[in-house]
């Protein structure tokens, strides 16, 4: 049965995939991405990470992808970037990128095929996730929140200077 | 496991009909508080109003717009209302009344709610029109903020409980509701569910005096009725967390069943929420993004802080 879910799912998630980089129409894309994130936590689940799988919806999903959306109603709409976007991708283009995935493909084929990876069959619950990431791996929370405080000023200076206009339009 | 499934079938229903009378009651009370009759013709007190508004849908031209974008247009309603009925798998009705019972129950909740979001970003995108684009990038910006919000407010709740399972939250409640505690945490809850359903005095994506109807502009027929029903079934879900997490659930003195209990805070909060309807006009938008990111956010982490210091100072 979960193995069945999981062949669905993952079947999903590479058409999904696959589809995001051949729609010309970014809008599109985006929609299959979002799928594709989706099916991707189903996966999380069925391998026994409910946690991880409800932040993969909360925030790829929810989050992340919305901002992209949000983005592309603002910058890209219209049939001159669909256009533009059939010009970049030309036949041509696919086959480097392809031969490489492929000897990538071919060699986790080989590693998966000399020792398959069993999963622990152990659900992660949030408690170990969280006695986890503020245990063994504190250092990495740490530098995540610097990394998003550096982005926060970064953000804060950018849009000073519109602040300082608006003020002297309201007054 | 079995219950679960038979709960499926009631659970689908009662949030759709639940939400088609919400509809008439809303008109209802709203015609009683501001001294009006309201819709009274149809029916007993015109409670078949719902049933002929429905018939008008169901029997309008379903257009198209020839400039849409057919596909996303037609899915995006779905999408609505699709987001909203996943949200209500979790609610606990009452002991064991529920279709499952996850672990991470209310990250399912938040993950349905901002899944929501597509159903009324994508129907302003696709329908190609500039008011629509616009109730559409306003109700992205408001529900991504309003999210972060309604996530951080109620997470001194599962600091309380030491767990995201809905029927573990309310059993936590059985000396104290959680509204004593986490009264700051509520009140952020409240308002940033309110911003989540986009409602009065929240409903920026589709004010209709400056954006005719925002992100539904275009819609008709059934299509605007889902996104109409889907909006109603938010408020009753939105209202079903609150009692959940802040009301005790189903907990209540013994003279009346647990389900009937739950049903019956619901629906005062539902009427909570007409009422704020009623009674408050709407800000602007500049004026929703600063109470939000300048007031809610530090109210939240301080509330945070101190839940989390209690806690700590309890189990030490």
């Amino acid at each position: 049965m979960e193995v069945t879910l999981f062949y669905i799912a993952a079947a999903v998630a590479l058409a999904t995939t696959a589809l995001v980089i051949t729609r010309t129409n970014a809008a599109h894309a985006l929609i299959y991405l979002i799928v594709s994130l989706l099916s991707i936590a189903v996966i999380f689940y069925l391998l026994g990470a409910p946690f991880a799988a409800a932040l993969e919806v909360v925030i790829y999903a929810g989050a992340i992808m919305v901002l992209f959306l949000f983005v592309v109603m603002m910058l890209n709409l219209g049939r001159g970037s669909v256009e533009q976007e059939r010009g970049w991708l030309h036949p041509r283009m696919w086959i480097g990128p392809g031969l490489l995935t492929l000897v990538l493909f071919l060699e986790m084929v080989f590693m998966i095929a000399g020792n398959p990876l069993a999963t622990s069959g152990v659900p992660v619950t949030p408690k170990i996730v969280g006695q986890t990431l503020f245990g063994p791996y504190l250092l990495a929370v740490e530098l995540a929140s610097m990394l998003l405080l550096a982005a926060l000023i970064g953000s804060f200076h950018l849009g000073r200077r519109y602040m300082h206009a608006r003020r002297e339009m309201t007054e | 496991m079995d219950i679960g499934l038979l709960m499926i079938a009631p659970v689908l229903l009662g949030a759709l009909v639940g939400a088609a009378l919400l509809v008439w009651w809303e008109r209802r009370l709203l015609g009683w508080w501001q001294d009006r009759l309201g819709p009274n013709r149809v029916g007993p007190f015109g409670s078949l109003q719902i049933v002929a508004d429905m018939l008008k849908l169901l029997t309008k031209d379903d257009w198209i717009p020839p400039f849409a974008d057919r596909v996303i247009f037609t899915l995006a309603p779905a999408a609505v209302v699709a987001g909203m009925l996943m949200g209500f798998v979790v609610v606990p009705f009452g002991p064991g009344l529920h279709v499952v019972d996850l672990n991470i129950g209310l990250l399912f909740f938040l993950a349905m709610t901002s899944l929501a979001v597509y159903g009324v970003l994508l129907a302003g995108l696709a329908s190609n029109n500039k008011y629509s684009l616009l109730g559409g990038l306003r109700s992205a910006a408001q529900m991504v903020t309003y999210e972060v919000f309604m996530g951080l407010s109620i997470m001194g709740v599962v600091i309380l409980t030491g767990s995201f399972n809905l029927s573990e939250i309310v059993r936590a409640q059985q000396d104290v509701w959680f509204c004593v505690p986490q009264i700051l945490g509520l009140v952020v809850f409240t308002l940033a569910g309110i911003a989540e359903a986009h409602r009065l005095p929240f409903d920026l994506p589709e004010a209709e005096h400056e954006l005719t109807a925002g992100y539904h502009t275009e819609y008709s027929g059934m299509k605007f009725g889902l996104i109409m029903i889907g909006e109603y079934m938010s408020v009753i879900l939105t209202s079903a967390i609150m009692v959940t997490l802040f009301f005790g659930g189903w907990l209540g003195p013994d003279f009346l069943p647990p389900i009937v209990w739950f049903t019956a805070k619901t629906a005062l909060i539902i009427c909570f929420f007409v009422l704020l309807r009623a009674a408050i006009p709407r800000p602007r938008y500049d004026q929703l993004m600063s109470l939000g990111w300048k007031y809610l956010l530090p109210i939240t982490l301080f509330n945070l802080l101190i839940t989390g210091a209690l806690a700590l100072r309890g189990s030490a």
